[in-house]
């Protein structure tokens, strides 16, 4: 008697693998030769000869074992994992230039100079980004505060009361999330800083940003909204509660670590724009604590100003603010991410 | 004797404090309602008098010019936009013809070739590259990628001269909108791949299984089942990218030069942006010149609003193509 030993055809077995890899190294090989020899040369062209030897050879050694459309699909399974790998080249090349070159900008006295006492061009033991990331951190905390109550509501206007207005509403904010950064600028200039406070401030500044981050608040939050079952829903009005009752004290709590994520994104949107804080801020040099009166330093504005000014410390300093820039949204983004792991909470 | 209580009412009426709660959340519902239509309104009544002098001029010419007297008083303007509204589409273009080949590709790799452990990772990855700041491409753009980009311009005008498009006349490859546009695919390959990574993975198992079961291969299942389920979804995450690269300020201004000439030709450095514009020309405007930035930024949100609204509507019809 002997049983039937389950097969798994779908799995590569080792002979696979090892054809795999010599055609990969065959192809590495063969790149090499052919660029060496003809006088093609540059990144470019060993890109460009590697891609097509790999292609081919996939193509040709499927071709051979099981045919024509074999033959095709291991050419597009080349030609997609390419796709792949060209998307991650430039995230790759961005972050290492950012931190190749901003940590020789980074010095103690980043952190606790502001730029009142220092030009761009000095040298970099003197002045630092402390007001940029103050007005920052200001900009973001103003703008947290009058957009997540606006794009909670939305999301709760959206999930919960579902009213006539739904997808009117859905259709608004998928057009308001993308108002260019340099029309909210705008907006605000017409609406607000030349009728009526006519001078340059943080405020102003973390009002476009508001409207660039109710959107993402809304949306992410919608979809966080969206997952707490009904049960919880029909469990609170089932004991008599109000909907009012309802929402604040079961679906909020329970889609709070969500709704946290939904913040955190916006905030990672937020932070880097540009555009409208060079319309609106001013950007001062000093630490600046009044949002209301006075220009506001931020870390874009900083980043910026560097840049232009063209020397050579000065955008090593544009790369320093980029770097701690880049550090802040990562760090955002990687908590988002991890408190979206578990977005339904007790 | 003890009196009977009286009956309360019962009534499908909601509360009072639900009544209270409805409002409040319908009022912050339709904020997104009042910010766009008071946009609208704001800068078309601080850009009428501009749009009222110049017509249809505004966006058929392309001279941009004012002159003052000692005074500061207005004598001539000129204000065109025609040659910042080239630009705008035509790096738009570029960008969204590199990067959606790219985010297709990207997309069913991530869908249906990656292994597992790969896939979580570039999700990530792709995703926190949504969340670069924009100022960060303009500036990688300008001092890393310039150089190579420089180079494929020259490679493609070598090949492809003969074509129009590619001509280059006089031959300046210096920050062109080939280039910007190259900026800008960078920029937006994240949105077209998430967007269409979304789409691919709600093609329907069964169909995929169906066509696995009559013996088609990986790309035979794509061809049958994903592409044609996905491509209006595709198209419209297209059409997102295409507007995000139309309203991109920083990155375009850093990279792009900006000349107002209308320019077909993406290798030549001489391009526009209307964003770019608006960042160019704000810092020493009079007042007069204020009005036209804020009427060309009307024609600008009109110009993304109209995209996303197709894009929005593209994308609703996903699953209702296809076999």
């Amino acid at each position: 008697m002997s049983t039937v030993q389950p097969t798994r055809p779908w799995v590569a077995s080792k002979q696979d693998r090892l054809r795999d890899a010599l055609i990969f190294v065959g192809a590495i090989v063969f790149t090499y030769l052919l660029v060496e020899v003809t006088p093609l040369k540059g990144k470019l062209a060993y890109f460009i000869v590697f891609f097509f030897s790999l292609m081919i050879a996939n193509g040709f050694t499927g071709g051979l074992r099981f045919g024509f459309p074999a033959a095709k699909d291991a050419i597009i399974k080349t030609l997609v994992a390419f796709g792949a790998v060209v998307t991650v080249i430039p995230i790759a090349s961005i972050l290492g230039t950012v931190i190749s070159k901003g940590y020789k900008g980074i010095k103690l006295n980043l952190f606790t100079q502001d730029m009142s006492m220092a030009t761009p061009t000095d040298p970099l033991n003197n002045g630092g980004i402390l007001h940029a990331i103050t007005g920052t951190l200001t900009l973001v905390a103003l703008a947290l505060i009058m957009s997540v109550p606006l794009g909670i509501l939305t999301a709760l206007y959206l999930t919960e009361i579902k009213g006539r207005f739904s997808k009117p509403i859905k259709f608004l904010v998928q057009a308001m999330s993308g108002v260019p950064s340099i029309v909210a600028g705008l907006f605000i200039l017409s609406a607000v800083l030349y009728p009526i406070t006519k001078s340059y401030s943080g405020f102003m500044g973390a009002l476009a940003l508001t409207i660039l981050m109710i959107p993402t608040v809304a949306r992410t939050s919608e979809e966080v909204l969206n997952l707490i079952p009904q049960d919880l829903r029909e469990a609170g009005t089932a004991l008599g509660g109000t909907q009012w009752r309802t929402v604040a004290m079961i679906v909020l709590p329970a889609a709070r670590s969500g709704l946290i994520t939904a913040m955190i994104l916006g905030v990672a949107r937020i932070a880097g724009e540009t555009a409208p804080l060079l319309l609106l801020t001013g950007g001062g040099d000093k630490v600046n604590p009044n949002p209301f009166s006075g220009s506001m330093g931020s870390l874009p504005y900083y980043i910026w100003k560097s840049f232009n000014a063209g020397s050579e410390e000065s955008i090593t300093r544009a790369w320093a603010g980029l770097l701690v820039l880049v550090v802040l949204v990562l760090f955002l983004f990687t908590s988002a991410r991890f408190l979206s792991t578990r977005k339904v909470s007790r | 004797m003890s009196t009977v209580p009286v009956p309360r009412e019962i009534t499908t009426q909601p509360r009072r404090s639900d009544r209270i709660f409805r409002k409040i959340v319908t009022t912050g519902g339709l904020s997104s309602l009042a910010i766009l239509s008071l946009i609208t309104i704001f800068l078309g009544y601080r850009g009428f008098e501009v749009l009222r002098e110049e017509g249809i001029g505004f966006i058929t010419s392309s001279d941009w010019s004012i002159t003052t007297d000692d005074a500061g008083n207005v004598v001539e303007s000129h204000f065109g936009l025609a040659a910042m509204l080239v630009g705008t589409i035509l790096c738009a273009f570029i960008a969204v013809a590199i990067a959606l080949p790219i985010s297709i590709a990207s997309a069913l790799f991530l869908n249906f070739y990656a292994p597992g452990w790969m896939k979580k990772f570039l999700v990530a990855v792709v995703d926190m590259m949504a969340a670069f700041p924009s100022i960060l491409f303009g500036i990688w753009g300008f001092l890393v990628l310039m150089p190579s980009a420089e180079y494929w311009a020259k490679l493609l005008h070598h090949y492809f001269g003969f074509i129009p498009l590619f001509k280059l006349q006089p031959y300046v490859v210096t920050r062109s909108p080939f280039i910007a546009g190259v900026v800008l695919a960078i920029m937006i390959i994240p949105i077209i791949t998430s967007v269409s990574r979304e789409v691919f993975s709600q093609a329907p198992l069964d169909r995929i299984q169906a066509a696995y079961a009559l013996g088609a291969t990986r790309w035979g299942m794509i061809k049958a089942v994903v592409l044609p389920y996905g491509r209006s979804g595709v198209i419209g995450g297209a059409m997102l990218g295409l507007g995000r690269a139309m309203g991109e300020t920083v990155a375009v201004f850093t990279v792009l030069n900006i000349v107002f000439q209308v320019n077909w030709h993406m290798l030549l450095g001489v391009g526009g942006n209307v964003a770019s514009l608006i960042i160019l020309k704000f810092g020493d405007a009079s007042p007069y010149e204020i009005k036209a930035l804020m009427a060309a930024g009307l024609v600008l949100f009109l110009l993304t609003l109209a995209v996303n609204a197709i894009a929005d509507v593209i994308v609703k019809k996903t699953g209702k193509s296809g076999r």
